[in-house]
């Protein structure tokens, strides 16, 4: 290999490894987006351009960022040309201190921090902190963030466009945030987080039931936030998420069909991410501050934990739902925990929950629901119900998989007649 | 960086209100204000009168109409107005997050629009106007 090639090399594996870091500081030396983006893309073809000539430097990152810095007054000037307010601001970013070399590592890792923080800043809308965070934090392009959302891509380009709009004028800041607000801004991320993953994870509509690769996103993107900030809940998102993703082999058939936890076949159960899941859930439970992740993901646990359906410790993960829906109140948690009681009590203790939930009014337009009290009085042998259960199931799932699961249910409901 | 806070209020539900919880609400919130005067983020507010005392200009065919009355009822309406002078949204936020006025109703945070760019191109545009009319 020649030393140009070898140099290329290196450039690529850097904007694969560094990119998104040195983007987070342009952002905060610039205090604007797009000057960053367009800077950061400068800065390397300039590697490419200078580095087989003059040499590699001996702290690429920092002369990538000093170089970005550069380029962007530059750019500022240019522009001066025609705009002549553009003058004050390429004055101001020369006058601010940039010389990336002397910073330390601690203020670059909270770059990292302040674009994840600014990205999920709750002053924007949810499906934009989505689409920015995927963007700018993980650098994944619009168009890949379009299909993965089935989104066309000019719409999300445009929520993406408004978002950094919002940002400037609105004169979102570009910090982490102040202790006493952490906890539910930290929440805000994670939520946006949980959201990609579950996109991938199971897709809210299509015909392939999982998209692989947002769920995988999603778990670097945890990875990186527990690095960055190693607060409890972000240990209980990230077990949650590796916990749920060690099932994905197994949870679909080779035909595309949804295959129920109790139906898995657990070999196909990746061993390795139930290890680093379960020392995570114990790592956030011995931490004493834990949190609705937390607690679900020791719920995932106990399922990785055994052999079979039957082999389930089911009076733990009863008693780990009632703390969870102390924690957070929710009719979704009331039925998950319905269902497993229904595993240790049996099917009619089970409906009882249900037919409670469905009562006050609540859950009635949620598939799941109704599909779990048609499982229960299917093996009540209450046919007449399952089907009717069953139907209102189907009428209200826009899942592809799911619809010929259920199906697949009623057939057999009706054979059995 | 300024800031309006546009903030909002359910009639229905302050006159729900006993006349000492109605007097505290208001001590308390004139109490905060102040409080804001002190640090030099209250830039300026005024309170409204209920919408039943407004009046509204609309541009109709041709010309100015006037009409009794906001354009439409909801169940909130906009009960004051204050202007903030902070460092940046978060800031703003943290400031009326502890508004006791967000008992009564949301407050809308919008950043105050500088318009000094256009008005200096409005005097330049008027000037020239004025000079072109002189040439014969």
């Amino acid at each position: 290999m020649n030393q140009d090639s070898r140099v290329h090399e290196q450039v690529e594996s850097l904007y694969r490894a560094d990119s998104r870091r040195i983007l987070a500081t342009l952002v905060r030396l610039l205090g604007d987006f797009d000057l960053a983006e367009d800077a950061m893309q400068d800065t390397f073809a300039a590697a490419l351009e200078h580095w087989p000539k003059d040499g590699v430097p001996a702290n690429p990152r920092a002369w990538l960022v000093s170089t970005g810095r550069f380029k962007a007054i530059d750019a500022v000037r240019r522009r001066a040309r025609f705009d002549a307010s553009q003058e004050k601001i390429a004055e101001q970013l020369e006058t601010e201190p940039g010389d990336a070399a002397a910073e330390s590592d601690e203020s670059v890792a909270d770059d990292r921090l302040r674009l994840i923080f600014t990205c999920c800043h709750p002053a924007l809308a949810p499906e934009a902190r989505v689409a920015l965070t995927l963007r700018e934090v993980c650098g994944l392009t619009t168009e890949e963030i379009a299909r993965a959302f089935l989104t066309a891509a000019p719409t999300l380009a445009q929520r993406i466009v408004r978002a950094k709009a919002k940002i400037r004028a609105a004169r979102i800041p570009y910090q982490v945030p102040a202790p006493e607000e952490l906890p539910d801004r930290l929440d805000a991320v994670l939520q946006v987080v949980y959201l990609v993953f579950n996109e991938g994870y199971s897709a809210s509509s299509g015909a392939s039931l999982t998209r692989a690769d947002l769920s995988a996103e999603a778990i670097r993107l945890g990875r990186l936030l527990l690095e960055l900030l190693p607060e409890p809940e972000v240990m209980g998102l990230l077990a949650l998420m590796l916990l749920q993703e060690s099932r994905r082999a197994a949870r679909t058939s080779p035909t595309g069909e949804l295959v129920l936890l109790e139906n898995q076949n657990r070999s196909l159960w990746s061993r390795e991410q139930i290890v680093e899941g379960v020392k995570l859930v114990e790592r956030g439970l011995l931490s004493r501050r834990f949190g609705p992740y937390t607690l679900q993901a020791a719920i995932a646990a106990v399922h990785s934990e055994a052999s079979d359906a039957a082999a389930t410790d089911w009076a733990q993960i009863i008693a780990l739902y009632s703390v969870l829906a102390r924690a957070e109140p929710s009719p979704v948690v009331e039925l998950n925990r319905a269902v497993a009681v229904a595993m240790r009590a049996g099917p009619e203790a089970g409906l009882a929950l249900i037919d409670a939930i469905f009562a006050r009014g609540e859950l009635t337009d949620y598939h799941l629901a109704h599909s779990a009290r048609a499982d229960l009085c299917r093996r009540l042998g209450r046919s007449a119900e399952a089907r009717a259960s069953y139907e209102r199931a189907l009428a209200l799932t826009r899942l592809e998989p799911e619809r010929r699961f259920l199906e697949k249910r009623l057939r057999e409901l009706g054979e059995e007649k | 960086m300024k800031y309006i806070c546009l903030g909002y209020i359910e009639p229905n539900k302050v006159e729900a209100m006993s006349e000492t919880e109605r007097n505290a609400m208001v001590d308390e919130c004139v109490a905060y204000d102040d409080e804001l005067r002190k640090k030099g983020h209250f830039a300026g507010g005024e309170a409204l009168q209920g919408p039943q005392t407004a009046t509204t200009l609309r541009w109709k065919s041709g010309k100015v109409s006037i009409t009794d009355g906001p354009y439409a009822e909801t169940k909130e309406q906009i009960g004051g107005i204050l202007v903030l002078e902070t460092r940046d949204l978060n800031h703003a936020i943290q400031l009326m997050s502890k508004h006791p006025g967000v008992k009564a109703g949301p407050f809308e945070i919008r950043p105050a629009a500088d318009l000094s760019e256009m008005i200096r191109e409005s005097e330049q545009r008027r000037a020239g106007g004025k000079a072109k009319s002189k040439r014969p």
